[in-house]
């Protein structure tokens, strides 16, 4: 797999969304500096998670005019596979590449803790590693994560089946106690319409390892991998 | 302090200097010096840079070991924790900026201490912090606890540095004084080491990242001024924290030390542009020459003097070699921050600072650091209080009650809101996060080796007997270190402390000194790095003496590190001795509402014993949980490893001969509670070994089983461990 992550100025999380892709895919992502513009060759992209341009005007409002997000949105747009997390999705958000918006946390606080998620959808490269309905723990790190869009554009992601995650209870139940950050419908990440656009929320990256409390993350980059692994001749 | 007033001995006293220090600056001079050259000599000799009141006593510690790489002096400690790596460290105070503006305060502790550690070379890896607050009904409290969790956290978080550990404390003592201490631990490779002491006559001087504003000018001495009322320059002494700036200043720093174009380097903390000049120039013993019409400036007509002493954040001087100024400046420009040379490096041996022209300050180098003001001050011992008898000490509680009351309190309830506003897992290295251990548990990327990291202190010991205090806050934090199994290497100190001018407060510093030492030398545990505030009072009233340390080891497996969250079917062993010491225990304070007693004694014989041999178990793989005890005593540490593992514990009687309440809440130090799946082989190994172990009981189950009869659930434990902080936060 030909991963590449681009490092907006502020981004945090480059190093570890680059340990989880190269454990699952045994190759080494290319770091792409948002000013770069050339995007040729990578199976998939991804914008991590942190504080690009330190969230000073809004979360992604600035990383989102980048120069290098012209070449992220032709990307998506010819059906390049892009994984947006945290920082990312608000990215591609701000830049009109996935609908809505992420607001403050409902209690104006950042909140730092595991979460679980439901995956909504199997049949997806993002989520091929997990079934339909599973929970997942993954960790939330945010100040900014309460998705936020109209009713009617809520309705058409949920009509089209692009809700990729929702925050659930350990036992699946959707709950606004789940509901940490005060997403509408518990929404934690959604899907493009080509189901090539991922953005999400929470970090599955962070656990991809046991030693550092488990491994529910995982699932997510190893089906990544499996997707771009070219069949080799048994 | 008045731009258009003449320089003399008034003025130099409103800047802080004694009338003896300033005939000192006279003489040094030979002639009454500029504003400028005043504005030096104040802040290069306040308490903050100079250390004048505490130096005579901080020599006393012992800072040396075979894996010690750089002890105090430099910007941070340095030690060797193998594979080619050290570990750069240091714990500094934000106090008094804390108690004016929480957030910022707190903001720009962080973001100062991590300059610390990234200027010598170091990726940051983890922060800690060590809080003090006043009680929680005086009424600023809330606001400051509120303030400093949101101020850590918003520069932590942003800067992509794990906060994964720390203490929070109240008491009365700090309801007009809080303490914000905060930690650093970075890594880098042993043999690429930056330190500040410049050299090469004719290299450039060059100053990177924020733009200097008027913010923080004289921060360093101002904190003691008094202020006329209609002072016109009396400006926020609190700097303004922008963590973005320091993320790409990190970046960039770091992408500067992989080539071999820096001779020195220093970050700009305290006493901005003049500490860093003039310390870089004096540790190389050569003359520097500044240029301030070259200094990146955010307000317009600011003079020299200004420049000299602002503390605007986020920026660094260097040393270049001549010949990599290009380099320098292309990945300073890649990361879209100021670089300007403003000076280069003389053989005069002195700072000499020109603006528009015109000479505005040139003093000689060896003079101004020889000749800073060294105090010996007068002490006065506090008085010992006797033990306290636990017989004659009335208990009027069943142990759950007490338990649930003491669980609840806000030294001893769960400190979970806080921790969920700090990223402690960004790095995705962190293998114990807060609350998880009695150490913080991080590995180093790339490597199977892991750092365990703390802070300690235990406030009220310490007034209570200043030495007793000082030893017990180092074996603290070399006995969290043991719990989680590393091995613990060295500490940083913070030293807080009320007026050293007065005997008392001298005498509670020179106490504590006394005690860390003895601990640190026992336990080859030294001292690589520190920072003293003093002058915490206010009203006259000071704070609770408190020298908090923060302890760093090592795991060369992060793998056998172990928590304190317990499995069902585990037998539970104390190990270390028990007499049932009441003195200054937390249920003496919240059950009998006293605060009296000698606090409990270290034997530090029998601490180095009992440590090695729990650590021998840890990595043995024998121990399955590990808890030392502390706050509280024995019932509250078993009480917390059932809450973290979500299960109970039947405990056995204890010995006769101790009243329960003193058995089961007394705070017996060297002590620590192990879960093991084979109790008798551990009782086995401790009695050859000659350390002291007994089973207290066995883990199943979903409540507390108590001896006196009492049982309560882990359920209801959690509950009531919880309440404190969302209610009074009303989140």
């Amino acid at each position: 797999m030909k991963a590449g992550i681009v490092v907006f100025p502020g981004i945090n999380r480059e190093r570890d969304m680059a340990i989880a892709l190269e454990l699952a895919s045994g190759a080494k992502p290319r770091m792409v500096w948002h000013q770069e513009t050339d995007l040729s060759g990578l199976d998939l992209v991804v914008l991590p998670g942190g504080f690009s341009h330190g969230d000073y005007l809004r979360c992604g409002a600035m990383a989102a005019q980048s120069p290098v997000m012209g070449a992220v949105r032709a990307f998506a747009a010819q059906g390049g596979y892009v994984l947006a997390v945290c920082n990312g999705f608000q990215i591609l958000t701000e830049a009109g590449i996935l609908p809505g918006a992420l607001l403050r946390n409902a209690s104006l606080r950042f909140l730092s803790m595991d979460c679980h998620l439901r995956v909504e959808r199997a049949d997806t490269v993002f989520a091929s590693g997990y079934r339909r309905g599973d929970i997942f723990r993954a960790l939330m790190a945010h100040g900014d994560g309460n998705y936020f869009a109209d009713t009617h554009t809520l309705d058409r992601l949920e009509g089209e089946g692009l809700v990729a995650f929702r925050y659930a209870m350990p036992n699946g139940e959707i709950t606004p106690e789940a509901n940490r950050n005060g997403s509408q419908r518990n929404i934690a990440g959604i899907y493009s319409p080509n189901l090539r656009v991922l953005g999400l929320m929470p970090h599955p990256e962070d656990l991809v390892d046991p030693l550092m409390g488990g491994i529910d993350g995982k699932p997510l980059f190893d089906g990544l991998a499996a997707a771009f692994t070219p069949l080799r001749a048994a | 302090m008045s731009m258009g007033k003449p320089v003399d001995q008034t003025l130099a006293r409103e800047f802080g200097l004694s009338a003896e220090e300033y005939a000192r600056v006279l003489d040094i001079m030979g002639r009454t010096p500029s504003l400028t050259e005043l504005g030096v000599f104040s802040v290069m000799w306040s308490e903050h840079c100079s250390y004048k009141s505490s130096r005579v006593w901080l020599k006393q510690l012992p800072t040396t070991a075979p894996w010690v790489i750089h002890g105090p002096g430099e910007n941070a400690g340095v030690v060797d924790i193998g594979d080619g790596l050290a570990a750069v460290f240091k714990m500094e105070s934000h106090n008094h900026p804390s108690f004016i503006e929480p957030y910022q305060g707190a903001a720009t502790g962080v973001g100062g201490i991590l300059r610390d550690v990234f200027t010598m070379g170091a990726r940051p890896i983890a922060n800690l912090n060590a809080l003090r607050f006043g009680r929680p009904e005086a009424p600023r409290t809330k606001a400051i606890v509120d303030g400093v969790v949101r101020g850590i956290g918003g520069y932590g978080n942003c800067v992509g540095v794990p906060t994964v550990g720390g203490e929070i404390n109240f008491h009365a003592a700090y309801d007009g004084n809080p303490l914000v201490n905060a930690m650093t631990v970075g890594i880098a490779r042993k043999d690429r080491i930056f330190l500040s002491a410049a050299a090469g006559i004719g290299n450039p001087v060059v100053y990177v990242g924020s733009k200097t504003g008027r913010d923080g000018i004289h921060g360093a001495t101002m904190a003691s001024a008094e202020f006329a009322a209609d002072s016109e320059e009396k400006r926020p002494t609190v700097q303004v924290g922008d963590p973005f700036t320091e993320k790409l200043l990190i970046e960039a720093c770091l992408e500067l030390m992989a080539t071999d174009a820096i001779v020195a380097i220093q970050d700009m903390g305290a006493a901005g542009l003049t500490s860093s000049s003039v310390e870089m120039a004096g540790k190389g013993a050569v003359g520097i020459e500044l240029d301030l019409d070259h200094v990146p400036q955010r307000e317009t007509g600011m003079t020299a003097y200004e420049m000299m002493l602002s503390e605007s954040q986020e920026r660094m001087l260097m040393v270049l070699r001549p010949d990599r100024e290009d380099v320098a400046r292309a990945i300073f420009e890649k990361w879209e921050l100021d670089f300007a040379v403003i000076g280069h490096l003389t053989d005069s041996g002195r700072i000499v600072v020109r603006h528009n022209g015109v000479v505005e300050a040139d003093i000689p180098l060896g003079p101004l650091a020889e000749q800073a003001p060294l105090y010996h001050r007068p002490t006065v011992e506090t008085d010992k209080q006797p033990p306290l008898n636990p017989a004659r000490v009335e208990n009027r509680w069943m142990l759950a009650d007490a338990l649930a009351k003491l669980i609840a309190c806000p030294d001893l309830c769960s400190r979970a809101w806080v921790w969920d506003q700090y990223d402690s897992t960004v790095g995705g290295q962190t293998v114990k996060r807060p609350g998880a251990a009695d150490a913080a548990v991080v590995r180093i990327d790339g490597s199977a080796r892991a750092l365990a990291l703390t802070t300690d202190c235990t406030p009220r010991y310490c007034l209570a007997d200043p030495e007793a205090g000082g030893r017990q806050a180092v074996a603290e934090a070399w006995r969290n270190l043991i719990a989680v199994g590393a091995k613990p290497l060295a500490i940083t100190d913070n030293m807080n402390f009320g007026n050293p001018e007065k005997p008392e407060i001298m005498g509670q510093f020179a106490a504590a000194i006394r005690g860390m030492s003895d601990a640190c030398r026992v336990l080859d545990f030294p001292v690589v790095s520190g920072n003293v505030s003093l002058y915490n009072e206010t009203e006259g009233r000071a704070i609770l003496p408190t020298p908090a340390i923060g302890g760093l080891g090592v795991l060369e497996d992060a793998a056998q590190a172990v928590g304190i969250a317990i499995a069902p079917w585990l037998d539970l062993v104390l190990i270390g001795a028990t007499v049932g010491w009441l003195g200054q225990s937390l249920w003496l304070r919240e059950m009998a509402g006293r605060e009296d007693g000698a606090p409990p004694p270290v034997d530090l014989a029998a601490e180095k014993a009992a440590g090695e041999f729990v650590r021998a178990q840890i990595l043995a793989g024998n121990v399955r949980a590990c808890h030392d005890v502390s706050d509280g005593g024995l019932l509250v540490a078993v009480a917390e490893m059932a809450m973290a593992g979500g299960t109970g514990v039947r405990l056995s009687t204890g010995p006769r001969e101790i009243p329960g309440h003193a058995y089961w809440f007394g705070e017996d130090q060297g002590r620590y509670v192990l879960a093991v799946p084979e109790g008798a082989a551990l009782l086995r190994a401790a009695e050859a070994a000659g350390v002291a172990a007994v089973r207290i009981g066995t883990s199943g189950g979903q409540d507390l089983t108590l001896p006196d009869g009492g049982t309560i659930s882990v359920t209801a434990l959690r509950a009531a461990h919880e309440r404190f902080f969302p209610s009074w936060m009303g989140t």
